[in-house]
């Protein structure tokens, strides 16, 4: 056991964890943010996609001490004073989800996409780069519409 | 309308918490003092269990119990049970083995269930579970589909001979066989329908807690139907009684019929936290999932379709064979039998039909519904047969449709396999689908991608499916345990708010929009002052749940009727307090007037008059909130056609969906986006489905698509956007005039898909998915 500690959602946290503990079991189990899923135990579904340090990682492929002081944001973290961050926005103005259980994962790596490829992103780089989320309820027809809208409102 | 009201596309209530992470799935829950269970299973698909010995398991850091078949049995938990019976032609009702929720001295799948570690933590539960022993005398296995049932052939279960759960003819043979000796010409096709892993996102779940003080279990599910779950683990499994016992669907991560059935999880964990007396949690991994979920499809079949020199479909006649897995899941055998046979008319007047279903035991999951449930099956076959006599008949696949249709002034229609149409133009749906895959100018496209060494091909679908599942007496006739009707309750409370209980289930439909839509449209209350309550039996009244495109038709309309009656009473109320008669008192937009007068009270007020009854008079009785229940007349028909557009790589194999467009008629919409979306999401599953995903078992029965990295979901660079419409018709036994929307894209999507890449090639057939190997080798051959 060690111990850990880390800044998650602007809040510094710390905790004992194992070894092989990783950063999805310590956000979900003991910082109890269970908004981070896990859909799969391959690194397929990105259903438990968090930022560390500004970028995209799946949680459940980094172990906890890897994160260790780090910047880590999980979607709770995303929305500022009650207000909805654009991207999150634009997945609620353009249904871009249904059962939510993906939702998390794809808001933070829509968010990724941007900051990478900017606000004017095209729509067959931002259906490659989604390829590491698995959606099996919209067909992602309007996860790639909301991606789109959000960009745009993140740029302006 | 309404504002937010019926047909707005009103932004989804229930979006707000999934997208800041403060969703509640059943994995979410952490109970104070709970345990954490792990199942061992078997890594042999078929095998006898001579001996289990669990003592360095018990003996193992954190463990709390190792328990077995044999403690089950003790304990008198009774074994899953099939709820709906066929009779096979032999006149006896299908074969049923005994399906115990722990192994008793056999395994019949890899993945089946043998032993369970409950232990302080998953780690240790893991950990213990590889030092439990099972000495397994290993078995020939049974795989394959098509030749389980064969003489010879290793058997499963005593209780089946040569494997066979039913044969279920259906039909006049006599008269389809005379059809066929005198046809001008007959097609046939032979096709498999691949086997599909559902794969919801979220992974089954079960969290159970048992109070000693109450005698009361409460068991968090990842269930589609609350009170189904509720209903046969009191009754069948004797779990414990039905009011002792509550079950919650909190939010769920995706269902597709996948999440309809009661499993040994589910009720290993409601057992076992009695018996270790510690709340008990168990979440299933994604192999688990792949194993041990019920699985879709799996069927071979033969095709023939009889025509005279019009192309006019006289008669057809299929053989199937179904595969129902090692033991029977909850509606199995209703699957292949009356959700597929009786869709085999399809959207055409043929007269005569003949279907013989031969469902089979092997040693693999247990195939249960999957989104669409036998209606898929039967789509794929007949559009797929449909193509083929086009092309023996020198017709263009849409003109031979078109000259087979039932014409829109023949609803209601009979058709020749038990089920009545209620409402349906298929020529109007067929031609605006047409038109928005500008089907006319597919030559020139075709040459243009000719001269980029393309093969570009065109496929239609036009499917019919039965939703709104489904009038009780009709299922009763069938052989089903149940009554399918839905319930709801409708409650003002004293300041004017409004919760809505329902007996379905949302796991992705947005009933918590749609569902107070209506109520918004026929109340008058605004949007945000209305509550959808789903999913909890201590919460809601009894109710079926979520499946074959029914809460909105089904559940949508007992909302309806408990709002009709809160009309009734109100009237009465302000009868009352406005000092008129009750006949004098009108209702509309949310108030209720003295007609003729400017006297009105708004229905807030009513509600409140009702709590706070000082002056009623004997007979008016107080409160505001009604129950209704509705149970269909019969089922909802949503019909349309499907075009899909696909450029081949023959060098490559690679397909891509360059158009691909959809018209439905689902009756009137209530919220054209979550429609909208529910067509996307379907298409999705159906392409998936004709691409990319096949479940594949070696022949010693392991599953070697057992992950993401071996078995392939569509993912969102394998599909395009689409083009959809509506071509709307009324059903004129829905008093909403909906017929539902969740399953028709999985259903339209295969055949379509299927059609175009044969179309490309110029091949009668090929077989899903068709992934670029499969493709490839056709192109090969292709005359293209």
């Amino acid at each position: 056991m060690q111990t850990v500690s880390m800044n998650v959602n602007g809040e510094p946290k710390s905790g004992e964890v194992e070894d092989r503990t990783l950063l999805v079991e310590f956000l979900r189990e003991q910082l109890r943010l269970t908004g981070t899923h896990v859909g799969c135990d391959t690194s397929q579904c990105g259903a438990c996609v968090v930022h560390v340090n500004g970028v995209s990682v799946k949680s459940c492929t980094m172990l906890a001490v890897q994160a260790d002081g780090g910047d880590v944001t999980t979607i709770e973290g995303l929305a500022n004073n009650g207000e909805l961050h654009p991207m999150q926005q634009a997945f609620k103005d353009n249904h871009g989800l249904q059962c939510g259980f993906c939702t998390p994962g794809m808001v933070m790596s829509a968010i990724d996409i941007v900051n990478r490829n900017g606000s004017d992103v095209d729509e067959a780089t931002v259906r490659k780069e989604l390829e590491g989320n698995i959606c099996r309820c919209t067909g992602y027809h309007n996860i790639v519409k909301a991606v789109h809208a959000g960009a745009k409102n993140m740029g302006g | 309308m309404a504002e937010n009201g019926v047909g707005a596309s009103v932004r989804r209530k229930e979006d707000h918490r999934f997208l800041t992470g403060k969703g509640s799935y059943t994995d979410d829950l952490n109970v104070v003092g709970q345990t954490h269970a792990y199942f061992v299973r078997s890594p042999h698909a078929h095998a006898t269990i001579n001996n289990i010995n669990t003592s360095a398991a018990l003996a193992a850091d954190g463990v709390v119990a190792v328990l077995t078949g044999d403690d089950l049995a003790a304990d008198g938990i009774g074994p899953l049970i099939c709820g709906v019976s066929v009779t096979s032609d032999d006149g006896e009702p299908h074969r049923a083995p005994v399906h115990s929720a722990l192994a008793q001295g056999k395994v019949n799948y890899v993945g089946d269930h043998v032993a369970v570690v409950i232990a302080e933590t998953l780690t240790e539960a893991k950990d213990a579970a590889e030092k439990v022993e099972v000495d397994y005398g290993i078995l020939p296995a049974v795989t394959d589909t098509a030749t389980a049932a064969d003489d010879g052939q290793e058997q499963i279960h005593e209780v089946a001979p040569n494997n066979q759960c039913f044969n279920w003819p259906f039909g006049d043979k006599a008269a389809v066989d005379a059809a066929f000796e005198s046809a001008h010409k007959v097609s046939s096709l032979d096709l498999v329908n691949n086997r599909m892993v559902t794969n919801p996102m979220e992974p089954r779940a079960a969290v159970g807690e048992y109070n000693s003080g109450t005698e009361e279990i409460t068991l968090h599910l990842t269930t589609q139907n609350p009170h189904v779950h509720r209903l046969v683990m009191s009754a069948f499994n004797q779990l414990a009684p039905e009011h002792k016992l509550r079950v919650v669907g909190p939010d769920v991560g995706g269902g597709f019929g996948v999440k309809i059935f009661v499993y040994s999880e589910e009720l290993v964990v409601g057992w076992a936290c009695r018996k270790v007396n510690r709340p008990v949690k168990w979440t299933s991994d994604r192999t688990e999932a792949f194993l041990a979920d019920a699985h879709g499809r799996d069927h071979v079949a033969h095709a023939e379709m009889a025509m005279d020199e019009n192309g006019t479909f006289v008669a057809m006649r299929v053989n199937t064979t179904a595969n129902l897995g090692a033991y029977l899941s909850t509606f199995a055998t209703m699957v292949p039998s009356y959700l597929y046979a009786f869709l085999l008319a399809g959207q055409y007047s043929t007269p005569l039909i003949y279907s013989e279903v031969k469902a089979v035991f092997t040693n693999t999951a247990p195939v249960d519904a999957a989104r669409g449930a036998g209606r898929p099956e039967a789509t794929f076959l007949l559009e797929r047969l449909v193509d083929v006599c086009a092309e023996d008949m020198g017709l263009d696949p849409a003109e031979i449709r078109r000259r087979n249709f039932i014409p829109v002034d023949a609803f209601p229609y009979q058709t020749p396999v038990v089920q009545c149409y209620d409402s349906g133009d298929y020529n109007a749906a067929l031609d605006k689908a047409l038109a928005l895959a500008d089907y006319e100018g597919f030559a020139g496209r075709a040459e243009e991608a000719k001269s980029r060494g393309k093969y570009r091909g065109i496929g239609i679908s036009s499917y019919v499916e039965a939703c709104g599942i489904a009038p009780s007496a009709a299922v009763g006739q069938l052989g089903a345990g149940v009554g399918l009707w839905e319930s709801a309750q409708v409650r003002f409370n004293p300041t004017g708010n409004v919760q809505v209980f329902t007996g379905t289930h949302s796991h992705g439909q947005g009933h918590e929009t749609t569902f107070a839509q209506l109520v918004t449209e026929q109340l008058g209350v605004p949007i945000e002052n209305i509550e959808v309550i789903h999913g909890d039996t201590s919460k809601t009244q009894f109710g079926m749940g979520t499946y074959g495109s029914r809460s909105l038709a089904v559940g949508g309309v007992a909302i309806a009727k408990a709002c009709e009656k809160l009309i009734e009473k109100g009237k009465k109320i302000a009868a009352h307090a406005l000092e008129a008669a009750v006949g004098d008192i009108e209702f509309s937009d949310g108030n209720f007037t003295v007609a003729g007068t400017d006297k009105t009270m708004n229905i807030a007020e009513v509600a409140f008059n009702a709590y706070v009854p000082h002056s009623y008079p004997e007979g008016l009785e107080p409160g505001f909130d009604e129950n209704a229940f509705f149970d269909p007349m019969n089922f909802s028909f949503p019909a349309g056609t499907h075009i899909c557009e696909v450029e081949v790589d023959p060098d490559t194999g690679v397909v891509e969906i360059v158009k691909y467009s959809a018209v439905d008629d689902f009756g009137k919409l209530i919220n054209p986006m979550i429609v909208e979306g529910q067509v996307h999401g379907g298409i999705v599953h159906g392409v998936g489905q004709a691409l990319l995903e096949g479940c594949q078992y070696d022949s010693d029965g392991q599953l070697i698509t057992a992950s993401y990295m071996d078995y392939a979901m569509p993912r969102a660079d394998n599909v395009p956007s689409f083009d959809v419409d509506y071509a709307p018709t009324n059903p004129p036994h829905n008093p909403l005039g909906v017929k539902g929307c969740g399953e028709a894209g999985a259903i339209g999507a295969p055949p379509a898909v299927i059609n175009a890449i044969s179309n490309a090639l110029g091949i009668k057939h090929i077989d899903m998915p068709a992934t670029p190997e499969n493709v490839w080798r056709a192109a090969q051959t292709a005359t293209s």
